[in-house]
């Protein structure tokens, strides 16, 4: 048996040593084998000297385990057996010294867990800077394993290899249980490392605020008593009361009504007079407006008086010369270097000329204006509206002088209401509704139609001539003519037809003719069409080399018109014969023409030298009896001129932005000289007589030649 | 004929009599119209029981306005109440019936 036992307690050895050999690390015998080899042995003196024989020989001892102070014949009854019975599992243990260590290496899992842990704790509460050494880590750590060892007490071989062995794999969960924790963001609950020796509970209380009592008592809300007394009678009384109060304002709404209407009316007038008192800056217009007007009456007095009397004593002593008196001059800051593209007098109030801002330069377009001056206040304009693209033409209706039509640069047609304060107009054509693709040129109002419908027409250098008509709140286009060049369809070699458009720039209606018109093209050729064909021309005129700049049929003679262009010529054409009647060069590009409203035989060019040209073809036919530059510098060039419809005046634009007003000189306006005992003749009839005669002396010298 | 024209006239009054009637009331007028609807739906609904209706508008004019609403409605009784100025509205309905409403805590 006991050999069994030491054989058994071997076994157990030597398991034991080869687990330790394990855990402190396998390389220790190759380490040990490295050393040998790099190093000599160095060997004691007295070291034994064995032979070969010797150091081979083989002794066979084996290290017991066995305690020698153990009992080995202890006997136990067994009941199961009923008899004693030597037990042979001693314990052969003998612990000589022991002692709890507190130290764990670095490197081992347990070490790193301890660090890992330290460090979060470190992380996560950076605010308590523990800096705790790793020794009273270490000791804390310990502290299970202590308890372990404790509780088992003497533990035997076996245990101490059980614990060994199962220890780590317990620490593997709780590891993993810990890793898992510490995954989770919660934190504080890896605080339970404190133990006796390291951790002391302290507490402190702050004082407590003093609480106080306030009070306040507000005032109960109003009270009232009320007494009454509710029955049947009462009941009834109240509703048949009720009840004859209304019958009797039944009545008195049906005897009433008219009056209270006008009450109410009367009632609704004062309200909104006041409501319009309150609006002051309404009230005080009108009021404004005639200061504004007395103010300028005083400050132009002298100017009002050169319009109403002034006439130039020089004339008598002249032979048929007359000159331009300059009067007011109008201008506005908004429409500063705006060029002045269109003047139109109003056919109701002689006294108020409308004028739109605009540019020809091709490079220099820009916004544009529409201002409407009165003379009796050359300050300041009546009425403004500015647009967003040039204005380059404009008029007037004849029976609704409030309404102006405006040909844009950017091919828009529009109509603006003078009564409307809108700022914008009120019709507007888009370009779905036909615009022009090219500037408009000239805008004419036209007799309504058999609908009774606004119309006007218009004509851009995209080559249509178009017809507007108002309907309702709608701008309905009609293209009248497309103006076709017919002489200059240029032959390309493939024997493509090329169509070049004709650029329409001015047009004119006929005064008595209705559906007869001509029209001014940037060729330099006029047209004489009909409304009625939109494909043929009655009539073409070679009128000039240049674009032509106005054409205009005579107020008085129904075969005359005159036309002038940049080609510096102003020419006077019967319109049934293809060659003009008289040619004037003025030395310059000529802006505008213009009929004067009062003789059949005078008119009015501008140049764009600054002059203001005026013939009177009865006077002289071969010369200008006026010719006069009118701007103040010589760069402005003048480009539009008007006459006033009943005062011997004309209004005069540059392209600076300013309008000068020009009294004609009696030598511009003499009428046939009075004979002793004779009549002196007047109208229409005398006027055309005037111009025919002249007309007769070109014709006949050209049947001559 | 004297008689039958008397009818005539009470059936004609109870006819006529369909509308709420407001005798004396100090509420701002949106709230007075919001009232009165009240009270002519609830005596409508509960024409034969005076408790439900007062009860009904009682528990809306709390919901309403504020809590301590009191609601009178009956054929005949005195009165004589303390009232939050501005919250009181006194009735007459349907011909017979009187409602006060009025609110005081």
């Amino acid at each position: 048996m006991p050999s069994k036992q030491i054989r058994k307690q071997s076994v157990i050895l030597t398991r034991g040593a080869r687990k330790r050999e394990e855990d402190s690390g396998t390389d220790v015998g190759e380490g040990a084998d490295d050393w040998a080899q790099s190093k000599a042995a160095v060997r004691p003196p007295d070291q034994l000297e064995l032979t070969d024989a010797e150091l081979k020989e083989e002794f066979t001892r084996i290290l017991t385990a066995n305690n020698p102070h153990a009992p080995q014949n202890i006997v136990r009854y067994s009941f199961k057996e009923r008899t004693y019975k030597l037990i042979g599992f001693v314990n052969q243990m003998a612990i000589h010294f022991s002692q709890v260590g507190n130290l764990i290496p670095k490197d081992s899992d347990e070490g790193r867990r301890q660090h890992y842990r330290d460090e979060l704790v470190a992380g996560s509460q950076e605010s308590v800077k523990v800096v705790t050494s790793d020794t009273e880590i270490l000791e804390e750590e310990e502290e299970p394993k202590e308890g372990e060892g404790e509780g088992e007490g003497e533990a035997e071989g076996e245990a101490e290899a059980g614990s060994q062995t199962d220890v780590p794999a317990a620490a593997e969960t709780t590891e993993k249980v810990i890793e898992e924790e510490l995954m989770a963001p919660v934190q504080p609950k890896e605080r339970k490392l404190t133990n006796q020796f390291n951790f002391s509970e302290r507490a402190s209380q702050t004082f407590n605020n003093p609480l106080r009592d306030r009070e306040c008592q507000m005032e109960p809300p109003p009270r009232t008593n009320f007494s009454a007394t509710a029955n049947q009678w009462e009941i009834y009384d109240a509703y048949v009361d009720e009840l004859e109060k209304l019958e009797k304002t039944k009545e008195k709404e049906k005897t009433k009504t008219p009056v209270a209407k006008k009450t109410e009316k009367m009632a609704m007038r004062k309200l909104t007079s006041m409501e319009s008192q309150s609006d002051d800056i309404t009230k005080v217009t009108q009021a404004a407006k005639i200061v504004e007007r007395m103010v300028n009456q005083n400050t132009y007095d002298d100017v009002a008086q050169d319009f109403k009397y002034y006439e130039d004593a020089a004339d008598e002593y002249r032979d048929q010369e007359g000159t331009l008196l300059p009067l007011w001059k109008f201008q506005n800051d908004k429409a500063k270097r705006l060029a002045v593209t269109a003047l139109c007098w109003n056919p109701k109030y002689k006294d108020l000329f409308a004028v739109g801002h605009g540019s020809y330069d091709f490079m220099k377009q820009s916004r544009g204006m529409l201002l409407l001056y009165s003379m009796k206040n050359p300050s300041f304009p009546e009425y403004m509206f500015s647009s967003e693209s040039g204005i380059m033409c404009l008029d007037m209706h004849m029976d609704h002088p409030y309404l102006v039509v405006v040909g844009y640069y950017d091919g828009n047609v529009a109509i603006y209401n003078l009564k409307k304060p809108h700022s914008q107009p009120c019709f507007r054509s888009t370009s779905k509704s036909g615009k022009h693709t090219d500037p408009v040129w000239q805008v004419k109002w036209q007799k309504d139609d058999m609908d009774h419908n606004l119309n006007f027409f218009s004509v851009s250098s995209d080559g249509r001539i178009v017809s507007w008509t108002l309907v309702k709140s709608e701008l309905v286009h009609i293209d009248v003519i497309k103006l076709k060049d017919e002489g200059s369809t240029t032959e390309i070699p493939e024997g493509l037809q090329l169509h070049t458009v004709g650029c329409g720039t001015a047009f004119d209606f006929h005064k008595e003719i209705d559906y007869l018109f001509l029209v001014g093209t940037e060729e330099g050729k006029i047209y004489k069409c009909s409304k009625s064909y939109s494909s043929q021309f009655l009539d073409t005129y070679d009128a000039h080399n240049m674009a032509v700049d106005a054409v205009l049929w005579n107020p008085y003679h129904a075969r005359v018109f005159i036309s002038c262009s940049s080609d510096w010529t102003v020419k006077i054409w019967d319109h049934a014969i293809k060659t003009p009647m008289f040619i004037y060069d003025l030395n310059a590009a000529v802006g505008d023409v213009a009929w004067a409203p009062y003789s059949s035989t005078v008119f009015a060019a501008v140049t764009t030298d600054g002059k203001a040209h005026v013939f009177d073809l009865a006077v002289n036919k071969y010369e200008a009896i006026c010719n006069q530059p009118v701007v103040a510098k010589k760069k402005n060039k003048i480009t539009h001129v008007q006459f006033n419809p009943i005062h011997p005046i004309i209004i005069v634009g540059d392209d600076r932005g300013h309008i000068t007003c020009l009294k004609l000189s009696p030598n511009l306006r003499k009428m046939p000289k009075e004979k002793k005992g004779q009549e002196v003749q007047k109208g229409p009839a005398v006027e055309i007589a005037k111009l025919d005669k002249l007309l007769n002396l070109v014709r006949e010298v050209k049947t001559k030649t | 004929m004297g008689e039958t024209e008397g009818k005539k006239e009470e059936a004609d009054y109870k006819r006529l009599q369909t509308f709420p009637l407001v005798k004396h009331s100090d509420m701002p007028e949106e709230m007075r119209m919001e009232t009165m609807e009240l009270c002519v739906t609830a005596c409508e609904k509960f024409s034969n029981n005076n408790e439900s209706a007062a009860k009904m508008i009682k528990e809306t004019m709390d919901k309403k306005f504020g809590s301590c609403w009191h609601v009178v409605i009956g054929e005949g009784f005195g009165f004589e109440i303390t009232h939050e100025v501005k919250n009181l509205l006194y009735l007459f309905f349907g011909g017979t019936l009187a409602v006060c409403v009025w609110k005081c805590s």
